[in-house]
């Protein structure tokens, strides 16, 4: 179970929310709200205070990389840094996992050696997800997995959230869908515009 | 040792040839003639003051004098390295920390390089030991201040691959392993350059002095051979330790990145 205690991240006021095991809380809001900037947050990628405990741990009890191993942010643009996208992904990489997996969102196995340049946005996309489950984190920080996703594409990712979910990790989803948010949460939080938004570090939405 | 010396005269008539940049700013309507009036009268005074300050240091025979100097130019590179950054590191960390490094390897190679090697009698003889200072730290201050510099500009412009490999689980280091190796070739890159040119596109200055001043050419070369070896581990260890640097400054004790620490681009 994930426990946000009066974290405060950015320019948001301090929340306080939990997320259980296998179910999913939306992050709802008008761009610019600082929805990136939660996510962010609770990854322990950007400072805040507060407070915020895995299963009884806070953060600070471990060191960052082993609760980012733990606590996954997944970002709504995906990053490469090899020439493939296999060189990319968390070491040492169980294939049959990673072949099912991206089986689950439609992709070949071999989309894993074509030069990242070469694959769709879309592909892009459903690769970055498969690269943050693949080594089985407990919570997820999805931040709109399907902007670039046709319908088809999307309900498959839909599909393996929930499929996540039911393997007894938590997700928090930043989405713009509202049908999607209907279908996947079982909670929703409502961020209002903040006033004061305009940090420099907030690159919040800006695509 | 015979050479010929010089007059005011000819300093003038050498003076004259600036004309010639003078006239091609004006032609191609540079506005670099101010630059090139101050950057002239920097360089003479400065080279003027230099040689008064060495002349009175030669004649004293205590060391303190040395060190004295010893100290502002390793201030003064640390300045330099700072000024020269693209996206300055904000703070005082960035200067502290590259004046640290600059003593450090001023004092460990120059100590090396004089007093082991070459075995000056006194060995604080500041004939010797300024102007080797004087090189190593030249070079060490264009490493660190390239490593700085190419350092800032990688990792704000890969800064989101940087940031998904931070959430994916990966240390600093790791994280900012690309951007580190980036670095430091390009901060050992210029002394390699000029190791494997040196000799048949220019003579280095300090050979040709030595030659000038009447040294036999194959001594000035032995001299040139240990100022080179001298400069290229100073350079080694000045990208290193500036990588280093580069990675503490801007990331923190959670392994985030903290491009916020750095101004925007002058």
């Amino acid at each position: 179970m994930l426990r946000v205690e009066q974290l405060q991240a950015g320019a948001l006021p301090p929340l306080t929310f939990e997320v259980a095991d296998g179910e999913c809380l939306a992050v709802e809001g008008p761009s610019g709200a600082g929805k990136t900037r939660l996510l962010r947050a609770i990854a322990d990628l950007d400072a805040a205070p507060g407070q915020v405990f895995l299963d009884g741990a806070e953060r600070n009890e471990m060191t960052a990389p082993q609760w980012r191993e733990r606590v996954r942010y997944c970002a709504a643009e995906p990053a490469w840094w090899s020439d493939t996208p296999r060189g990319a992904f968390p070491e040492p990489i169980d294939e049959t996992r990673l072949d099912r997996v991206l089986a689950a969102i439609g992709l070949e196995p071999d989309a894993l050696d074509k030069p990242t340049a070469v694959l769709s946005t879309g592909e892009r996309q459903r690769l970055a997800l498969a690269r943050a489950i693949v080594d089985e984190p407990k919570v997820l920080l999805l931040d709109e997995p399907t902007a670039a996703l046709d319908a088809q594409s999307a309900a498959l990712v839909e599909e393996l959230i929930k499929y996540q979910m039911l393997s007894g990790r938590s997700v928090i989803l930043v989405s713009h869908d509202h049908d999607q948010i209907e279908r996947l949460a079982h909670a929703r939080l409502q961020l209002a515009k903040t006033e004061t938004t305009s940090s420099k570090n907030d690159k919040e939405e800006t695509s | 040792m015979t050479y010929v010396p010089l007059t005011p005269l000819d300093l003038v008539l050498a003076a004259a040839l600036l004309v010639v940049n003078g006239i091609i700013s004006w032609v191609f309507r540079l506005k670099l003639e101010r630059s090139i009036a101050i950057a002239t009268i920097r360089m003479v005074l400065q080279l003027a003051l230099i040689g008064l300050v060495l002349k009175f240091i030669f004649a004293q025979t205590s060391p303190l004098w040395t060190v004295l100097l010893a100290f502002v130019m390793v201030g003064a590179a640390g300045f330099e390295v700072v000024s020269r950054q693209h996206r300055r590191i904000k703070g005082w960390q960035a200067f502290g920390f590259s004046t640290a490094t600059l003593l450090f390897i001023g004092m460990v190679i120059t100590g090396l390089g004089v007093g082991v090697i070459i075995g000056p009698d006194p060995w604080y003889a500041p004939r010797y030991i300024l102007p080797i200072l004087g090189m190593v730290l030249g070079n060490t201050m264009t490493a660190i201040a390239l490593v700085l510099d190419t350092f800032s500009e990688t990792a704000h412009r890969e800064r989101a691959a940087i940031e998904a490999r931070l959430a994916l689980g990966a240390n600093r280091l790791e994280a900012l392993s690309h951007v580190l190796h980036v670095s430091l070739r390009t901060g050992m890159m210029p002394i390699l350059n000029s190791m494997a040119t040196t000799g048949i596109v220019a003579l280095p200055g300090m050979m040709t002095g030595q030659i000038l001043a009447g040294v036999a050419p194959v001594e000035a070369a032995k001299y040139q051979v240990l100022i080179m070896f001298l400069i290229a581990s100073a350079t080694a260890l000045g990208s290193f330790f500036g990588g280093i640097g580069a990675v503490l400054l801007l990331t923190d004790a959670r392994h985030r990145l903290r491009l916020d620490r750095l101004n925007a681009p002058k």
